[in-house]
């Protein structure tokens, strides 16, 4: 018998898919082409953009060649490649022939470059955001982490690794829920 | 994956897509290592290659199913950390990352004997981890200032990471000399194997005078060491044992003897497929 559940990605793009990208009819060529790079997702986190997500840092476009700058996560992180491949297909796809994507590993990528609007989708989409690495002011410490589900505080951690190298894993300690914490880094 | 299936694997290059490797690594467009800056980078990255296969090991058989994750995702950071050190290392001579992790001998490896200690029982692992992580975290703090900037970015990164390592092996470690009767003597035991080989760490060797600013003296890495693992054994009440210290050699290529075994799994596909990709 033939199945007919969504694939898992399909599941997701039905339900949340990353923040749409308008194109002004006007905009110029390098525009076109970070709008293009900008629509690409991580695989692992599909409601994030490589832009929300402050992988994408820089694209240029210079006679032509579009240079499309990504850095990854953790220096671990498998997706980096699916990442790259996407990014050329998808600068390609909005008309440039010639795509180069480099990948830089300094400076060091850091939570604090995940956008508001990528924090909010993260929360939407059961993963508990990045509460900030930078000091808040003379007292230091980590913030409590907010359950995505019922937003209570009274959360714990139960591993300090969960399901990628960027994710902790927690529990609600008020609803009862598991869930992943995007870990500060 | 290639849309037709077959019962029978019937080729050697199974290609899923045009995946192809990041070329630049490290962000260092052409930039190529010196032979002695080369040397160094196989230093540290044969350290981080040897940790990382000796702890995906420890995947589906760790006391619980968190920690086959926590180690997992230890191993896969100090993976990154090699992929970009040996891709460096080996653009001295033009080989590639692969070409100096499946196709050098063991005379040809540097790792310290440190990372070729066996996994032995958890406590083991956590007690390698405890001298690995803490001695990764001291390095990479002072490295990421390097007169190298590939170094220096590769360190940059990594410092981050090996504090997460860190914290994972004081907790593990706190955590089994403070537990059971068993877990205790079984966490002394692992301290008393592992710890002979925390003195080859801090060896100054010849090529540290030739490569100046751009690498860290290794002696100079022993205080911070030794300050950060201090207040971890008082609190767990263990004690640094000094009854011997090995001779090590990992840097001019003398190994312990469990090397050939770990690089004859490693190495076996690659070398027995040379160029398949899947």
């Amino acid at each position: 018998m033939r199945s007919v559940m969504p694939t898992r990605t399909e599941a997701l793009e039905a339900v949340l898919g990353p923040a749409p990208v308008v194109v002004p009819a006007d905009a110029t060529g390098v525009e076109r082409a970070r709008a293009a790079a900008s629509t690409v997702c991580d695989p692992e986190l599909p409601v994030l953009s490589i832009a929300d997500l402050g992988v994408l840092r820089d694209v240029r476009l210079d006679d032509g060649v579009v240079t499309v700058t990504v850095t990854p996560t953790y220096s671990g992180c498998p997706m980096m490649q699916v990442i790259e491949r996407d990014v050329a297909r998808a600068v390609r796809a909005a008309g440039f022939a010639d795509v180069r994507v480099r990948t830089v590993l300094s400076p060091a990528w850091t939570t604090d470059w995940i956008s508001d609007d990528g924090r909010r989708r993260l929360e939407e989409f059961g993963i508990a955001p990045p509460t900030g690495t930078r000091p808040l002011g003379p007292i230091q410490g980590g913030l409590h982490v907010r359950c995505p589900h019922c937003r209570s505080l009274n959360t714990r951690e139960i591993s300090h690794y969960g399901s990628t190298a960027c994710k902790a894993l927690y529990a609600c300690r008020a609803c009862g829920e598991p869930f992943d914490f995007f870990k500060d880094h | 994956m290639t849309g037709t299936r077959s019962h029978a694997v019937r080729a050697v290059h199974i290609s899923v897509d045009e995946v192809e490797l990041a070329a630049e690594l490290a962000g260092d467009e052409g930039r190529t290592a010196a032979p002695d800056i080369a040397e160094y980078a196989l230093w540290l990255g044969d350290d981080a290659l040897i940790l990382a296969q000796q702890l995906g090991a420890w995947i589906a058989h760790a006391p619980e199913l968190e920690e086959d994750v926590a180690l997992a995702n230890i191993a896969l950071d100090l993976l990154g950390h090699a992929r970009s050190l040996l891709r460096y290392a080996g653009t001295a001579d033009g080989r590639t990352e692969d070409d100096l992790a499946y196709f050098r001998d063991e005379p040809d490896f540097r790792c310290a004997w440190l990372f070729e200690q066996p996994n032995g029982d958890f406590a083991h692992t956590i007690a390698r981890q405890l001298a690995a992580s803490t001695y990764l975290s001291v390095l990479y703090e002072r490295l990421q200032h390097s007169s190298d900037p590939v170094l220096a970015a590769v360190a940059g990164k990594a410092v981050k990471e090996v504090a997460y390592h860190r914290d994972h092996a004081v907790q593990w470690t706190l955590r089994l000399a403070g537990g059971t009767d068993e877990s205790r003597r079984r966490m002394i035991t692992a301290i008393d194997d592992v710890w002979p080989y925390v003195d080859e760490l801090f060896g100054d060797e010849p090529l540290i005078d030739r490569v100046g600013d751009a690498a860290v003296r290794p002696s100079t890495l022993r205080a911070p060491f030794d300050e950060l693992v201090a207040p971890v054994l008082a609190e767990s009440e263990l004690e640094a044992p000094t009854r011997f210290t090995a001779s090590g050699g990992g840097r001019r290529g003398a190994h312990f003897p469990t090397l050939g075994y770990l690089l004859a799994e490693m190495q076996v596909l690659a070398r027995a497929h040379p160029g398949a990709t899947w």
